[in-house]
Order: C-alpha cells, then structure tokens, then sequence
C-alpha cells in the first residue's frame, strides 16, 4: 500500500473493463431481486458472480477469480437451485415474490450500502497499491494462508464440519416427527404433484407416506 | 504487467469465438429453416408420449445432501490448491503438511457421520 495518487485521467483500459463489470454485476444483481421468475433469478445470479469474477481477474486476483468461478458459479448457484426444486415454489412467472417489508428491507439494505461505501472511502480512498501479475497467484496466497491466517483456515474445517452435519440432520427422511399426523395431514399434502419423478421407494419404517410427503416434511410451507 | 492482460486477453477471444460459433451456428439455422408451428408440434416432446400434468415437480429433499457435499469438497479443493504449490517450498515444514491434514480429518468427520447415518447408501 502506498499513498502515492496515481493518474486518474485518462482512464486505462484495465479501468474500463473494470467500471464495465462493474455496471454488468450491479445489473444483474438488480436483475436477480426483480425478476417475477425464480429460476431466471438464479441464472442471473451467475451473470451476477460471473462479472465479480471477471473484475477479480482485472485486479490481478487470478486465484480469487477463479474461485469465485468454482465456487460461486458452479456450487452455490446449484446449491440455489436444488433449494427452488426443493420447495414448492412455482416454477414460471409468480406474482406473490414480493415481499410486504419491502420498504424496510430496502431501507436496510440503502442504509448497509451507505455504511460499507463510506467505510471503504474512508478507510482506503488514499490507499494505493500497484497491481502487479502474480500478486493473487495461488503461491501466493497459500504462502498468506499458510503463514498468518492458519486458525481461520482450521476453524472453517468446522464450519462446514457444522454445516454438513446440518444438512444431513436436516434431509433425513428416517426420523419421524413426534406427532406424525399433524406432518402427513397437512393442508399442503392434496397438491403433491401428479406423477413425481422420484424413484425412491417409501422409508422403511412404513409409515404410509409418499415419497413427495417425506420429501416436502421438511421443507418451507409457505414457497407457494 | 501486459503479458499478465494479454494472456487472459487471449481467454477472452477464445470465449469470444466460442460464443460466435455456438451462437451463428443457432443463428444461421433460424435463418435457413422452414417455421410452420402448429399446437402438436409445440407439445413437449416425452419419449414419443403425449405429457402429463405440469413439468415441475418438487424434488426429494436427499438430493441437497449430495450438492452440499459438492460444495464442501469444492472449497476443500480451493485450499488444496495453494497449499499444493506451497508445502514443499523452503519455509513450510511438516507443520504445514500436517495442518492441510487436521482440515482434511474435520471434513472427513462429515464424510463418516453421512456414512454412518447411511446418507450415502440409494436405499
């Protein structure tokens, strides 16, 4: 980090690009909340994270780029989707997504974007640091991690020791509820979809309920 | 620092023409081919069987177990990358090594618990 103020006027390529995905990821993201389809908000989210990624890259970040990439893109999009699939929220264009507390959220959300951008000019609008290629090589930044930051690296093992073993707790169709017919006669039983798709046989303790019933015991009620 | 934007400027041409590819050869054949849509032939092809009911279906909840391990062994990968290009260099011990392997172990405790609690079986 230097304070040294570099030119700012004109404007390099690399500048351009970067303001140009930013312009594209802010898009998208405005696209993401606005959207009437849920799935369509879920692949502009790529759009989304694919711009992020790309203004990793111009930073010289290749490593985080990348990972944002393989992460972002790949894992947690499907992650997403596997959660529309997996409630019952309707597929096409729905008119109920937006939510009562619009004002208040975007009010928060106003309020949080203030915060972070004040913080971030105050903190750092004098601070400069040359870009330089390799900078944000994965070496590098395994040197970083394997140097200062070794116990954040360790504490995220648990973090998705915990979040794994949530999951699983979570999607387990072997556990019955204690009162088994307040979960299998609820009012959303009669809408199970006509002919389900899923091979899986009924768990084995028999207890009568389908596998859309098992599959939807768990899940958010009120998608739809 | 140019070559650093120029490599990755070669990434981009190479999406670029993937792109022209894919999207002239859909666009040539829009141009080239006959468009007389009737109701039949809109229906959604099923295996040569008209289809039934909607197509959305809720899915079983089990899969998200199979897509959250991917994203766990995702950003496992993450980090056995720059560790991999790391742990050997002067600098870096054994302890090094040893810490990829307590991460290793913590997740392989989630591996363990959904095997036991038969998550991974198709039953």
């Amino acid at each position: 980090m230097t304070s040294q103020v570099p030119d700012l006027w004109p404007p390099s390529a690399q500048e351009v690009v970067f303001l140009l995905l930013g312009v594209v990821a802010l898009g998208s993201a405005l696209l993401v909340v606005t959207t009437r389809q849920l799935v369509h908000a879920a692949l502009w989210l790529v759009v989304c994270f694919g711009a992020l990624a790309g203004g990793y890259l111009v930073l010289t970040a290749e490593f985080v780029a990348w990972v944002q990439v393989l992460i972002y893109v790949g894992a947690i999009v499907v992650l997403l989707l596997f959660g529309i699939m997996l409630t019952r929220a309707p597929i096409g264009r729905s008119a109920g997504l937006d939510s009562g507390n619009r004002v208040t959220a975007a009010t928060v959300a106003v309020g949080t974007a203030a915060v972070l951008v004040t913080v971030v000019v105050q903190g750092f609008a004098t601070a400069y640091t040359p870009l330089e290629p390799g900078g944000g090589a994965a070496a590098t930044l395994g040197a970083s991690i394997f140097r200062s930051w070794v116990l954040p690296f360790e504490a995220l093992s648990v973090l998705l020791l915990a979040a794994l073993i949530g999951a699983i707790v979570l999607s387990r169709t072997d556990i019955r509820p204690a009162n088994p017919a307040a979960d299998a006669g609820g009012p959303a039983a009669p809408t199970t979809p006509p002919h389900p798709p899923d091979p899986a046989p009924p768990p084995a303790d028999g207890s009568g309920a389908t596998a859309g019933e098992t599959g939807s015991g768990r899940v958010s009620r009120d998608g739809g | 620092m140019n070559g650093y934007f120029s490599s990755y400027l070669t990434v981009a041409v190479l999406l670029a023409i993937g792109l022209a590819v894919v999207s002239g050869a859909l666009l040539v054949n829009r141009l080239l081919r006959p468009h007389r849509p009737t109701p039949e032939k809109l229906l959604t092809y099923e295996c040569g069987v008209d289809p039934v009911g909607e197509g959305w279906a809720q899915s079983q909840v089990r899969y998200y177990v199979f897509t959250y391990l991917y994203v766990v062994f995702a950003v496992d990968a993450v980090f056995l990358f720059p560790w991999a290009t790391i742990f050997a260099a002067p600098g870096f011990g054994v302890a090094t090594l040893v810490e990829m392997f307590v991460f290793l172990a913590f997740i392989a405790l989630g591996i363990l618990y959904a095997w036991r609690k038969r998550v991974l079986t198709w039953t």
